[in-house]
């Protein structure tokens, strides 16, 4: 869509533009470009900049074992808190769309978690989930050791996977909400009058006209889970116990401002950089899709 | 609803209570937590009946994690980067959408393509810049051969230098740098009808004076929807100002809960943490619970 009415002066127009895109080049384009560079150089222990090794620090990353398991564990992560954050919220907001007595409440509550900061629910999830104290902890008062995850690999996922999933239900609440309220009405009581139950309708209407929203918030919750999730790991895990929980935006903060190594973190970002835009070349296909359902 | 269904309803009104459930337990856990003594806090399981003891352990915890400096940051940043962004992306938008001129669609896509790399995956190189934003121009003048000529023909060697490490801007600047709200405006200043530009050229305004006096007012309610979302969504960041704020009088609160985790050591002084974590996540939920209807609108349109 293009404006008919226009104002001609070009001077004015880029004086208008020029302060953001000089943020931009400063904090987004040299940064991107600094991290291309610092990917394929090393630098040298006694100074003198960098030099080219072309795809060595690749090498060198995909050969590490301790890598590959910063992937997978993403991956689980990434997998895991989608799954029950958008399957929690989808069956939430179909209930709510109902419009039943009290759904101004659940409307507004189920919102509620996205507000709060990640590492701030991460330590009360930290408390929650504690083996010696909080609420979990009775489950060890029962079985002994069954729940530790500061010990446990696999309960400390289990534990970031509850904490992040818990904010994200409020937010693919929301879109799931506004997508199920801008389906007509007349649809639904046109196949309820036909005699189709909630469930039918729920599978052959509200599904596949939400699947704009779905493929949508599919997209965002996997980034997000590789963003979002670094308070909540950082906060509950620090990565532990025994790198369980070393998530792939953690392990490059860990080995650039920890370790110092910023060409292999550099590497790791590029990699995350090309994950997070196939992803989104994917969402943006789907878009044009989209147009199709109005 | 449509048609008579009380067994179905009954069912879905107990799904949405375990969801009502679910979705408040963590915050009365921290609230009753909260209110403990440290002795009743580690009994298991915790008793549910609050306590006595909130003020006592909002006292501990203020001080703990300075919590009256660290509040007051985490206002003046978020604060800050609501403003920024709302005031840079009205700017930007209205060069895009009502300017012609050669490589406008440049500049277009040169905003559009920060969508696809949020902060978090280039944070090393971030940083890196933020130590001394002059930086890339430091290398640019060096790469072209200014600064040898400069240094040849005055004697003076061109170093800039401004570092932005433990300083405000360089806390809000970087979060300012994307196009979230550039987006939204744009789709806004689509819909404003082509009249208004029209009358407006033919009072004869330019086109800042159309800005300011017709697209501002016009722009309210976008305006309030983007600064409630970006409001929450800066005082909630954590990963960036943990880098950049070493100096504790730069520091925000939302970082502050890394001294409040109860050290591995004796008894755990859970009370003490969940009152901390109640006084740093109250601000932005109180904004989402009175600006619901902006806030809901603002995370639609910025995302889509």
């Amino acid at each position: 869509m293009e404006k008919r009415v226009t104002f001609s002066s070009a001077t004015i127009g880029l004086l208008f533009a020029f302060p953001m895109l000089l943020l931009v080049f400063v904090f987004f384009y040299w940064p991107s470009g600094q991290a291309l560079f610092w990917a394929f150089t090393l630098e040298q222990p006694w100074g003198g900049g960098n030099k080219w090794v072309g795809f060595q620090n690749f090498a060198h990353l995909l050969k590490d074992p301790i890598y590959w398991n910063s992937i997978v564990r993403s991956l689980v992560f990434g997998a895991g808190s989608t799954a029950i954050a958008m399957g929690v919220a989808l069956v939430l907001a179909l209930l709510t769309d109902r419009e039943m007595k009290g759904h101004r409440l659940y409307r507004s509550v189920f919102v509620w978690p996205y507000a709060i900061a990640a590492p701030a629910l991460g330590l009360a999830f930290r408390f929650i989930l504690a083996p010696e104290a909080g609420l979990l902890s009775i489950i060890n008062r029962v079985w002994p050791d069954v729940w530790n995850p500061a010990l446990d690999g696999n309960d400390a996922m289990i534990a970031i996977i509850v904490a992040f999933s818990w904010k994200y239900i409020g937010y693919n609440f929301i879109f799931f909400l506004s997508a199920l309220q801008g389906i007509p009405r007349s649809l639904i009581e046109a196949s309820a009058m036909d005699g189709s139950g909630p469930l039918r309708r729920a599978l052959d209407i509200q599904l596949p006209l939400l699947t704009p929203t779905l493929f949508f918030l599919l997209v965002i919750n996997i980034t997000e889970s590789f963003q979002d999730s670094f308070g909540i790991v950082d906060i509950m895990t620090q990565g532990g116990p025994a790198r369980a929980t070393e998530l792939m935006v953690y392990k490059i903060y860990f080995d650039g401002f920890k370790g110092l190594d910023y060409s292999g973190a550099a590497a790791q970002s590029i990699i995350l950089m090309v994950l997070v835009i196939l992803l989104t070349i994917v969402q943006f296909r789907f878009i044009e899709r989209r147009i199709h359902y109005k | 609803m449509v048609e008579r269904t009380p067994i179905f309803n009954a069912v879905c009104h107990l799904i949405l209570l375990l969801g009502l459930l679910i979705a408040l337990l963590p915050f009365a856990i921290v609230i009753i937590a909260a209110t403990h003594d440290i002795k009743t806090v580690n009994i298991v399981p915790m008793p549910l009946m609050p306590g006595h003891d909130l003020m006592a352990n909002f006292h501990e915890a203020w001080v703990r994690a300075d919590l009256g400096r660290k509040l007051f940051n985490s206002f003046i940043f978020a604060t800050a980067v609501a403003f920024g962004k709302v005031l840079l992306s009205t700017m930007a938008a209205f060069a895009i959408v009502y300017f012609r001129f050669p490589g406008r669609s440049l500049i277009f896509w040169a905003i559009f393509i920060t969508l696809m790399l949020p902060l978090e995956v280039r944070i090393v190189p971030t940083y890196a810049v933020a130590a001394n934003v002059l930086q890339p121009f430091q290398v640019i003048l060096d790469m072209t051969g200014v600064s040898w000529l400069v240094a040849h023909l005055t004697g003076m060697q061109i170093k800039l230098q401004w570092g932005l490490l433990n300083s405000y801007p360089g806390l809000v600047l970087p979060l300012v740098a994307t196009a979230t709200g550039t987006f939204l405006y744009r789709q806004f200043y689509l819909t404003v009808p082509e009249e208004l530009a029209e009358a407006s050229k033919m009072d004869g305004s330019g086109p800042v004076r159309f800005w300011w006096d017709v697209l501002l007012p016009l722009s309210r309610s976008t305006m309030i929807a983007l600064f409630t979302i970006m409001f929450v969504w800066s005082w909630n960041q954590y990963l960036w100002p943990l880098l950049v704020t070493t100096d504790p009088n730069f520091g925000i609160a939302v970082t502050e809960l890394r001294t409040l985790i109860p050290s591995e050591f004796g008894l755990p002084d859970w009370n003490v943490a969940m009152a901390g974590t109640l006084l740093i996540m109250t601000p932005p939920l109180i904004i989402v619970i009175l600006m619901q209807r902006w806030f809901v609108r603002g995370l639609i349109s910025t995302e889509k």
